[in-house]
């Protein structure tokens, strides 16, 4: 009879509650929890795992650059963000929405924070799903936008994006004062990601309301290191680093930068299954490093790896 | 871990008789380590010994080539580790009960079905001929998908003798027999060994599987490749055996299940289906995967990932310098710098297609470095890219005499333009601003 090689691990993924129920004070229509696990994903033979949650991206303003054919799939709901955002929920079934506030950065629409905040208030009100809020990458203007959005989704546990080594003060303030939870973004960076763990703890960002984004690469843009980054951070934490045990997201919208993806071209088949599956095989990178929660833009994209992860959790 | 010497010398028996053909034990101690004889030479050596040696001569797990394809070979469960060593080969099926029009035109197609990125051409690698029929048949559509595709075979057939049909029309190009089974196994061993071909082994139970492999063996089939009907299993049971046998192979050193893993899709599944499992196999330890059918749509992003996963973590990744066109640049079409790493390469070559503007890349040797790492490391200078407009004759490809250099190099403007005599242009800092330039750039 053959051995089965079972690992058993000293560390353990630390399960982070995001979105607040009535029960723990919020108006979200459910609470999802991020990682828990005590073993490599999927792998229930040895271990706890931890079912992945599947979010969808809705910006604030969707440019001329926006892939048509997503476009095309969601309709003329994406001109608006709050109606986009319950299409994701409602009907292609997102666990939560990722909204991403890119009008505020200066150098494009230049938002206001208050605009944002309200925008950010409206939707809570109409989409009950849990909410992750991202500025526009500005530090400066972030920081404004955070804790204007941090005040307006108050106990509602959403995710703050994106805490960085450079900027994660106001960011950390903006969630700390609001009961919310911060995404710690280390650019492919193992060392990073420790670090801006370790400092936002020290700063007073409680570990149970970290989220790690270590930056997933899409396939045939760096995918590879984005890879290895979040085997490395979740072995790490699984051997007993407990300033890597944060659950990881991964924002597989970047996939979508791939123009191969999407261009059309005869040779390389239908594009748009093949952009979809572009989509698809960078989320299922993404979920075999171990991250515990996936951005996805394409709403058949969703349908997909949400049947991959019922598969693998099953 | 490979023997020293010394360390097989020390298992020998120490009698310097010579019978193995040279003088000492210690003589015939380096030979062995260097792989230049056998050590059944030396008549003294105890079946414990044999054993000893044998296991720490042969890998964690065995390469085994099928057609001029290796696959296998693996040491590590986690490509930072090290690296994974051989991609995942992708076979796809043609059924023998076809008509023979249908086989030729299939055959055809997958063997066009490959794409060239980075440089790389990545594609279907084997063709997997199913028997459906009997052994005329067999060799008839073997020898009819030789005649028109150039790639190696997979013999799908549990018949020795209709195997045995298809082997003698390419075995010396290698095919992978599949597959022996509980009834059959003895025999196409015997047939793998006699025509010195691949084979792999099926059962649906892991045990079964090494009883599988002991008998393979020892009928002398030494090149192995295994299915544990991952192809058919849950998901989930899949993505775990996938693990126990990467694990049993390199970590165990389980001898007997020390070979290549294979995933059979071919069982019905739609294309979809095949191709997520594909994409998972192909990231956690399948080495060979056979589809039921692909389509391009799905091959190519699936390739796409294969390369990433199997890249060495150590090296980095480059393209080769050299001039480039995007689109169908004319004489007059912009000339744009940048350098040869390939993901820099990759974004600013996909952000020029995407701006519909013809162009040509001038992509300078930074040694695989990106545009600031190379510029603050000293290989993105002035003299690097002077050197690249002369090696790559531009000026003869170009009628105008003007460069753009990306935005974030601005400073080496001037010293570029003295340097070459042409007009430099600082261009965009950020690659994807550039479709928005070059089309206003174009409209000037
Ligand atoms: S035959 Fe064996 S015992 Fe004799 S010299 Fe060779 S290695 Fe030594």
């Amino acid at each position: 009879m053959v051995t089965i090689p079972k690992e058993s691990w000293s560390g353990k993924i630390k399960e982070i509650a995001f979105g607040a129920t009535d029960e723990e004070g919020g108006t979200r229509d459910r609470k999802l929890l991020l990682g828990g696990e005590t073993t490599l994903p999927f792998l229930a033979f040895e271990g706890k795992v931890s079912r992945p949650a599947i979010g969808m991206e809705v910006i604030d303003h969707v440019g001329d650059d926006y892939p048509h054919i997503i476009i095309d799939e969601i309709g003329d709901v994406i001109k608006d963000p709050v109606a986009w955002a319950r299409a994701c929920v409602e009907v292609y079934g997102a666990d939560f929405i990722c909204l991403k506030l890119l009008s505020t950065n200066p150098e494009e629409a230049n938002v206001s924070a208050e605009d944002a905040a309200s925008l950010v208030s409206t939707v809570l009100a109409q989409v009950k799903a849990p909410l992750i809020i991202q500025g526009s990458g500005d530090y400066d203007k972030d920081a404004r936008v955070m804790e204007l959005c941090g005040d307006a989704a108050k106990g509602e546990r959403c995710l703050l994006a994106r805490a960085e080594q450079d900027s994660y003060k106001s960011i950390a303030v903006a969630a700390t004062a609001n009961g919310h939870d911060v995404v710690a973004f280390s650019n492919i960076d193992v060392n990073i990601a420790k670090q801006l763990n370790i400092m936002l703890t020290e700063f007073g960002v409680p570990a149970d309301h970290i989220v790690s984004d270590p930056l997933m690469a899409g396939i045939g843009f760096g995918m590879e290191y984005a890879y290895s980054a979040m085997e490395r951070i979740k072995l790490a934490g699984l051997v007993g680093d407990k300033m890597l045990q944060s659950p990881m997201i991964a924002d597989i919208s970047v996939a979508w930068s791939a123009k191969e993806a999407y261009r059309v071209d005869a040779k390389l088949g239908d594009e748009r299954e093949r952009a979809i599956f572009w989509e698809v095989a960078s989320a299922l990178a993404a979920l075999m490093a171990g991250a515990n929660a996936l951005i996805l833009r394409h709403p058949k994209s969703v349908t997909i790896t949400r049947k991959v992860v019922d598969e693998l959790t099953g | 871990m490979p023997m020293t010497a010394l360390d097989i010398f020390k298992l020998l028996a120490k009698k310097n008789c010579g019978e193995c053909g040279v003088p000492t034990c210690l003589a015939f101690a380096m030979m062995l380590a260097n792989k230049q004889t056998e050590l059944t030479k030396c008549p003294y050596v105890s079946p414990e010994v044999v054993q000893q040696l044998e296991s720490s001569a042969s890998p964690p797990m065995r390469t085994v080539t099928v057609g001029d394809l290796e696959i296998g070979g693996e040491t590590e469960l986690f490509r930072h580790e090290k690296k994974f060593f051989n991609e995942t080969a992708y076979a796809v099926v043609i059924g023998d009960d076809s008509d023979n029009e249908s086989i030729v035109k299939r055959a055809k197609k997958l063997d066009a079905m490959k794409y060239e990125r980075i440089g790389i051409i990545s594609g279907v690698d084997l063709i997997a001929v199913e028997a459906k029929g009997d052994a005329q048949r067999f060799s008839e559509v073997v020898t009819l998908v030789k005649e028109n595709s150039g790639l190696p075979f997979v013999l799908m057939s549990d018949d020795p003798q209709v195997a045995e049909a298809g082997l003698k029309v390419v075995s010396k190009a290698k095919p992978l027999i599949y597959a022996g089974n509980a009834n059959n196994c003895a025999a196409l061993a015997k047939l793998a060994r006699q025509y010195a071909c691949p084979l792999a082994l099926y059962s649906d139970d892991v045990d079964e599987l090494v009883s599988l492999s002991e008998i393979a063996k020892s009928e002398g089939a030494d090149d192995i490749v295994l299915d544990l009907n991952l192809g058919a299993k849950p998901l989930r049971d899949a993505l775990e055996w996938l693990t126990i046998l990467r694990r049993l192979s390199v970590k165990k050193l389980f001898r007997p299940l020390g070979y290549p893993v294979m995933l059979n899709l071919h069982n019905g599944m739609d294309v979809e289906t095949q191709a997520i499992r594909a994409a998972i196999g192909t990231l956690k330890y399948a080495s060979l995967i056979i589809f039921g059918d692909l389509d391009a749509a799905r091959l190519y992003p699936l390739t796409t990932l294969r390369t990433n996963i199997f890249t060495d973590p150590q090296a980095l990744i480059q393209v080769n310098p050299g001039l480039y066109d995007i689109g169908k640049p004319n004489r007059n079409s912009p000339v744009i710098v940048t350098s040869n790493f390939s993901l820099t390469y990759f974004t600013v070559a996909s952000d020029v297609e995407a701006s519909k503007v013809p162009a040509r890349l001038l992509v300078v040797d930074t040694e695989g470095l990106s545009v600031m790492t190379a510029f603050a490391a000293d290989k993105f200078t002035p003299e690097t890219i002077a050197q690249a407009l002369k090696e790559y004759k531009v000026a003869e490809k170009v009628d105008h005499r003007k460069l753009i250099i990306p935005g974030m190099i601005a400073m080496l403007k001037m010293k570029l333009e003295e340097l070459t005599g042409w007009d430099v242009i600082v261009g965009v800092k950020d690659s994807s601003a550039l479709p928005k330039y070059l089309k206003e750039l174009a409209s000037e």
